[in-house]
C-alpha cells in the first residue's frame, strides 16, 4: 500500500464528486448532497490518514508523487507534504467537510452550488500539497472563479451588493496574482539560467543561490501577491466586503483556508527560495502587520454586522501571522503556522454559526439580537467557543498560536510586538461586547421561532469546535509536526539576520 | 521536387471551385449538401497535412517553403475553417440562396492563408494576402439586408486597400535596398553595418501593413466596426485565422530576412505590443455588445501573441504558435456561442445572454470557459500559452512587458466575467430551452475539450511547436 497515491486521491476525490454532480439530474438534490458529503468525508479521512502516517522522526517531504508534466518548462505533477503543509491540508479538509454541512439547506440551484464548492475545495487543497511552482499556481488560481460564481449566485446583498462584493474580491486577488506570476516566471527564468536546465520544482529551486538584489525584487512581488491574499494592510479592503457578500460555505473556506495560502506561500516560496530577500524586507512586513492588527481591530470596534465583525477581525488576526513570518525564527514561524490553523478553524466556526443564524432570522445586525442563548443554547455554545478562541483564551488552540508568535517576535521587534499585543485587548473588547449583546440578556420573544442547531447542523460545531479544543488542550499533537517542518526549512535557508530595508 | 507536398493547396483550390459550381447547380432545397461537401473535403485535406507533417521541401529557389512551420499553420487554418463551418450550420440560413458561394469564399480565404505561411518571398506573401483579403471583403458584407454588414464590407475594403498599399510600398523599399524579394537572400544581401534610411522606412511600413492585419494598435481602428458588422462566423474566422496568417508571415519575415539588423525592431514591436494590450483591454471594458467586446478583446489577444515575436527566443516563439492555436479553440468556442444566441435572439447585446445558464447550460459553460481561457486563468489553455509568451519575454529582458501583459490580462477578467454574470444570475426574457443542433454542439465540444486539454496537459502541443520553430536559428 506504500505506493498508493494517497495525496492525489484526496485531491481528486472532490473533483470526481463535482463531475458526478454535474451529470446528475438537477432534481435529485438529496443524492447531490450525499455525493458532496461522501467525497469531502473521504478526503478528510485520507488527510487524517496522511497525518497519522507521517513520520516525524524522518521529517521532510513525504507521500511524494511526481510525474513529468511539461518537459521544456521543467514542470512535473509533484505532490508531497511536510510539517508545514500537513496542518493546512488537514485544516482544508476539516473546513471543506464542515462547509458542506453548513450549506445543507441550500434550496436553489443545488447542483451548481455543490459542484462549484467541491472544485473550490480541491483547488485549495492542491496549493498545499503541490511541490511544483507551476502546479501550485495553477491550483491557486483555479479557486478564484468558482468563488466568484458562488458569491454572485448564492451570496447576500446587505451593505454592498453581492455582485460588487464578488467582483471586488476577484479583481483584488487576480491583480495580486498577476504580480505573483511575474515573480514566479522571473524566478523560473533566472533559475534556468543558473541551473542550466528548466525546473519548477520548489526543492530544486531552493538549492539555487539567487543574487541578493534579485531576491529582494522578487520577494517584494511575492509579498504583494501573497499579501493581498492574506489581506495584508493596506491591501485588505476586499476581505470584509467579500465575506459579507459570500454565502456561508464560501466565507468559511475563504476566511478559513484560502487566506492561509498567502501565509503558506510567503513561508514555502518566499522564505525558502528567497531567504535573503525575505530577511531584507521583513521589517517592512512587520510594520504592515501592525497596521493589520491595530487598524483593522479599531475598525472592528465600530462594526454592527456580524459578518463584518468577523471579517475585520480576521484581517486583524492575520497581522499576527505576518508578524510571525517577518520575525524569521523557529518559534515565531511555528507560531505563524499554528495561528493559521487556529484562526482557520475559529473563523470557519464563526461563519458557520452566523450562517445558521442569518438563515433563520434574515438579519446579521448585532443590535437586532439579544438573549439568544435562551432560544438557541447550542448555537450559543458555538458562538462562545469561536469568540473565546478568537480572543486567544488559554485552552483554545488560538492561544497557543498567539503566544508562540509573541515569544518568537519579541526578540526581533520589541516595540512592535508590544504594540501588537494590544490587539488582544481590542479583540477582547469587540468580541465580548458582540457575544454579550447577541447571546445574553433578557429573552426576546420575537426570536422565539428560531430553531436551534440540530441534526446535520451540528456537524460544523462538533468538527471545528472539537479541533479548537483538542488543539488547545493537546497542542503538541500539531505543534511537534509544525516544528519538524519549520525546523528543517530554517536549517535549509541557513542563519542570517533580519533587516536592511530601513 | 516532390510536388505532391503542394497537394493541400491544390486540393483546397479545387474544393473551392467545386463547391462554387455545385452550389450553383443544385436546386435550392438541397443546398445543404454543399456544407457537408466542404466539411468532408477540408477534413480530408487536414488528414493529408497531418500525415505529411514531417516532410519538407523548398520550391522555386526559396519562393515557396513547405516545412514543419508551414504544416503547423496549415493545420491551424484548416481546423479553424472546419470548426467554423460546423458551428455556423444554422447561421448560414441567413445567407439564403448564396450559401454555396459563402463556403467557396471561405475556402479561398483559407487558401490565401496557406499561401501566406508557406511564402518565402515578398511577392508570394502579397499574392496570398490579397487572395485572403479580397475574399474577406466579400464575406464581411455578406448579409445583404443588414446595414452594419454593408458598412463593414465597405470599411474593410477601403482600409484593407490602404494597408495593402503601405505593405507593397514597404516591400518595394526593401527590394530597393537588397535587390531581392526572397527572404533568405535579403538577409545575405543586407550584410552588416548601419542600415540605410530607405530600408528602415521599408521595415516600418512592413510592420504597419501587417499590423493592420493583426489589428495592432495604432492600426486597429477598423477592427470593432468590422467585427461587429460582419456575419458572426466570418468575424470568428477573421479574428483567429487571418490574424494567425499575418503572424506567421511576420515571424518568418523578421526571423529569416532581418535577423542581424542593428535596428532594434524588437523594441518597436514591444512598444506596439504593450499599447495593443493596454488599449485593447481598456476599450473592451465598457462594451455592452458581446460581439463588439470580443472584437476589442481580440485586439488585446493580438498584443499577447506579438509578445512572442518581441522575445524571439525559444519560449517566445513556442508561446506564439501555442497561443495562436489555442486561440482557435477558445475564440471559435466563444464565437460559436455568440452565433447560437444571435440566431435565436437576433442580436448579440449583453441582455440577450441573460439567464443563458438556465436556457442552455452547455452554451453558458462553454462561453465562460473559453473566455476565462482568453483571460489566462489556469488550468485553461490560455494560461499555458501566456506562461510561454511571458517566460520568453522575461528571458529576453522585457520584464516591463510581462508586467503590463499579466496585469492587463487580470483586468480583462472583469469584462469577461460581466458576461458570465449575465448568463448565471440575469433574468432571461424567455424561458424555453435554446436548441443546439448536433453540428454546432460537436464544434462546441471540440472547442471546450481543446481548451481544457491544452491547459491541463500542454506537453504534446509544446513538443509540436518546438518542431515547428526548429527552422529558425534562435538562441
Amino acid at each position: 500500500m506504500s505506493d498508493f497515491p494517497i495525496l492525489s486521491a484526496a485531491l481528486l476525490l472532490p473533483i470526481l464528486g463535482a463531475l458526478l454532480i454535474m451529470i446528475l439530474p438537477p432534481r435529485q438534490e438529496s443524492s447531490i448532497r450525499a455525493v458532496a458529503a461522501v467525497s469531502t468525508l473521504a478526503s478528510l479521512l485520507l488527510s487524517l490518514g496522511v497525518c497519522f502516517g507521517y513520520d516525524q522522526a524522518k521529517g521532510g517531504m513525504q507521500f511524494v508523487e511526481s510525474i513529468p508534466w511539461v518537459r521544456d518548462l521543467g514542470v512535473s505533477y509533484a505532490l508531497g507534504v511536510d510539517g508545514i503543509s500537513l496542518p493546512l491540508l488537514l485544516l482544508t479538509n476539516l473546513i471543506g467537510f464542515s462547509a458542506v454541512y453548513a450549506s445543507w439547506h441550500t434550496e436553489e440551484r443545488v447542483k451548481e452550488f455543490f459542484a462549484l464548492l467541491l472544485l473550490l475545495i480541491s483547488g485549495v487543497m492542491g496549493t498545499f500539497v503541490a511541490t511544483d511552482l507551476f502546479i501550485f499556481f495553477l491550483f491557486y488560481e483555479v479557486v478564484v472563479i468558482p468563488i466568484y460564481l458562488l458569491v454572485i449566485m448564492f451570496g447576500s446583498s446587505k451593505r454592498v451588493t453581492k455582485e460588487y462584493a464578488g467582483m471586488k474580491l476577484t479583481i483584488y486577488l487576480l491583480i495580486g496574482s498577476a504580480f505573483l506570476l511575474v515573480g514566479l516566471i522571473a524566478l523560473f527564468v533566472k533559475g534556468q539560467a543558473l541551473l542550466g536546465f528548466p525546473s519548477m520544482d520548489i526543492g530544486t529551486l531552493a538549492g539555487v543561490d539567487f543574487p541578493v538584489t534579485f531576491q529582494i525584487f522578487i520577494y517584494c512581488l511575492m509579498a504583494f501577491g501573497f499579501g493581498t491574499l492574506l489581506s495584508m494592510f493596506p491591501f485588505h479592503a476586499w476581505s470584509p466586503d467579500g465575506y459579507a457578500g459570500a454565502p456561508t460555505a464560501v466565507s468559511m473556506i475563504h476566511a478559513g483556508v484560502l487566506k492561509k495560502i498567502g501565509g503558506y506561500g510567503l513561508i514555502r516560496i518566499g522564505l525558502l527560495l528567497l531567504p535573503a530577500g525575505a530577511r531584507y524586507v521583513a521589517p517592512l512586513i512587520a510594520i504592515l502587520a501592525l497596521g493589520n492588527v491595530v487598524y483593522a481591530g479599531i475598525i472592528c470596534l465600530n462594526q454592527r454586522d456580524l459578518k463584518y465583525i468577523v471579517g475585520y477581525s480576521s484581517v486583524s488576526h492575520m497581522g499576527y501571522v505576518l508578524l510571525g513570518i517577518a520575525s524569521v525564527n523557529l518559534i515565531s514561524i511555528n507560531g505563524a503556522v499554528m495561528m493559521m490553523f487556529a484562526h482557520g478553524v475559529m473563523a470557519a466556526l464563526f461563519f458557520a454559526m452566523i450562517g445558521h443564524l442569518y438563515q433563520q432570522s434574515h438579519t446579521r445586525n448585532v443590535g437586532d439580537f439579544g438573549g439568544l442563548a435562551h432560544q438557541m443554547p447550542r448555537l450559543a455554545v458555538g458562538f462562545m467557543l469561536a469568540g473565546l478562541a478568537s480572543l486567544g483564551l488559554p485552552g483554545t488552540v488560538n492561544f497557543i498560536g498567539e503566544f508562540t508568535i509573541f515569544v518568537g517576535a519579541f526578540g526581533v521587534y520589541n516595540l512592535l510586538t508590544i504594540l501588537a499585543i494590544s490587539g488582544i485587548v481590542i479583540t477582547a473588547v469587540y468580541i465580548l461586547r458582540t457575544l454579550g449583546g447577541v447571546l445574553f440578556g433578557p429573552r426576546r420573544s420575537e426570536w422565539d421561532h428560531l430553531q436551534d442547531l440540530r441534526g446535520v447542523d451540528l456537524v460544523p460545531l462538533l468538527v471545528l469546535g472539537g479541533a479548537i479544543l483538542v488543539g488547545g488542550i493537546l497542542p503538541f499533537t500539531i505543534m511537534d509536526l509544525i516544528n519538524s517542518g519549520v525546523g528543517q526549512l530554517l536549517v535549509q535557508i541557513g542563519p542570517g539576520s533580519v533587516g536592511g530595508i530601513f | 521536387m516532390s510536388y505532391e507536398l503542394l497537394a493541400p493547396e491544390i486540393a483546397v483550390a479545387a474544393l473551392g471551385l467545386l463547391v462554387l459550381a455545385i452550389g450553383l447547380l443544385l436546386p435550392a432545397h438541397s443546398r445543404k449538401a454543399v456544407g457537408y461537401l466542404a466539411v468532408l473535403g477540408l477534413a480530408a485535406v487536414l488528414v493529408l497535412v497531418i500525415a505529411n507533417f514531417n516532410r519538407e521541401a523548398v520550391f522555386f529557389a526559396g519562393v515557396y517553403q513547405v516545412d514543419k512551420y508551414t504544416n503547423f499553420f496549415r493545420i491551424l487554418f484548416l481546423s479553424a475553417a472546419l470548426l467554423i463551418f460546423m458551428m455556423s450550420s444554422r447561421y448560414n440560413h441567413l445567407f439564403g440562396e448564396r450559401q454555396g458561394e459563402w463556403f467557396s469564399f471561405m475556402l479561398f480565404a483559407t487558401l490565401g492563408m496557406m499561401i501566406m505561411v508557406a511564402a518565402g518571398d515578398l511577392i508570394t506573401v502579397y499574392v496570398g494576402l490579397e487572395l485572403m483579403t479580397i475574399s474577406f471583403y466579400v464575406l464581411s458584407a455578406y448579409l445583404f439586408d443588414d446595414r452594419l454588414s454593408a458598412e463593414a464590407g465597405l470599411k474593410y475594403l477601403i482600409i484593407g486597400a490602404l494597408s495593402s498599399a503601405v505593405l507593397l510600398f514597404g516591400m518595394s523599399l526593401v527590394y530597393a535596398s537588397s535587390a531581392t524579394t526572397v527572404f533568405t537572400e535579403i538577409s545575405g544581401a543586407l550584410g552588416s553595418g548601419p542600415e540605410q534610411p530607405a530600408l528602415l522606412a521599408g521595415i516600418v511600413m512592413l510592420i504597419a501593413g501587417l499590423g493592420f492585419k493583426i489589428s495592432a494598435v495604432p492600426f486597429h481602428m477598423w477592427t470593432p466596426d468590422i467585427y461587429q458588422g460582419a456575419p458572426t462566423p466570418v468575424t470568428a474566422y477573421l479574428s483567429v485565422a487571418s490574424k494567425a496568417a499575418a503572424f506567421s508571415v511576420l515571424v518568418r519575415l523578421f526571423l529569416s530576412a532581418f535577423p542581424g539588423l542593428s535596428f532594434d525592431w524588437h523594441l518597436v514591436l514591444a512598444v506596439l505590443a504593450a499599447l495593443t494590450i493596454v488599449i485593447g483591454n481598456l476599450t473592451a471594458l465598457p462594451q455592452t455588445n458581446v460581439k463588439r467586446m470580443l472584437a476589442y478583446s481580440s485586439i488585446a489577444q493580438a498584443g499577447y501573441i506579438l509578445v512572442g515575436l518581441v522575445a524571439a527566443n525559444s519560449y517566445g516563439l513556442k508561446g506564439l504558435l501555442f497561443y495562436a492555436l489555442l486561440y482557435v479553440f477558445s475564440n471559435v468556442g466563444a464565437f460559436a456561442v455568440v452565433t447560437a444566441v444571435e440566431v435565436e435572439e437576433g442580436d448579440a447585446e449583453l441582455e440577450s445572454f441573460s439567464g443563458l445558464s438556465r436556457r442552455a447550460p452547455m452554451l453558458a459553460a462553454v462561453l465562460t470557459i473559453c473566455m476565462l481561457s482568453l483571460a489566462g486563468i489556469p488550468p485553461l489553455a490560455g494560461f499555458a500559452g501566456k506562461f510561454y509568451l511571458f517566460a520568453g519575454a522575461i528571458q529576453a529582458g522585457y520584464l516591463w512587458l510581462a508586467f503590463i501583459g499579466l496585469l492587463m490580462s487580470m483586468i480583462s477578467v472583469y469584462y469577461y466575467l460581466n458576461v458570465a454574470k449575465a448568463m448565471y444570475i440575469g433574468a432571461s426574457r424567455r424561458e424555453e430551452r435554446l436548441l443546439v443542433p448536433t453540428s454546432v454542439s460537436t464544434a462546441l465540444w471540440i472547442c471546450l475539450l481543446g481548451t481544457v486539454f491544452l491547459g491541463v496537459y500542454p506537453g504534446p502541443l509544446s513538443g509540436l511547436t518546438e518542431l515547428a520553430i526548429a527552422i529558425f536559428s534562435i538562441g
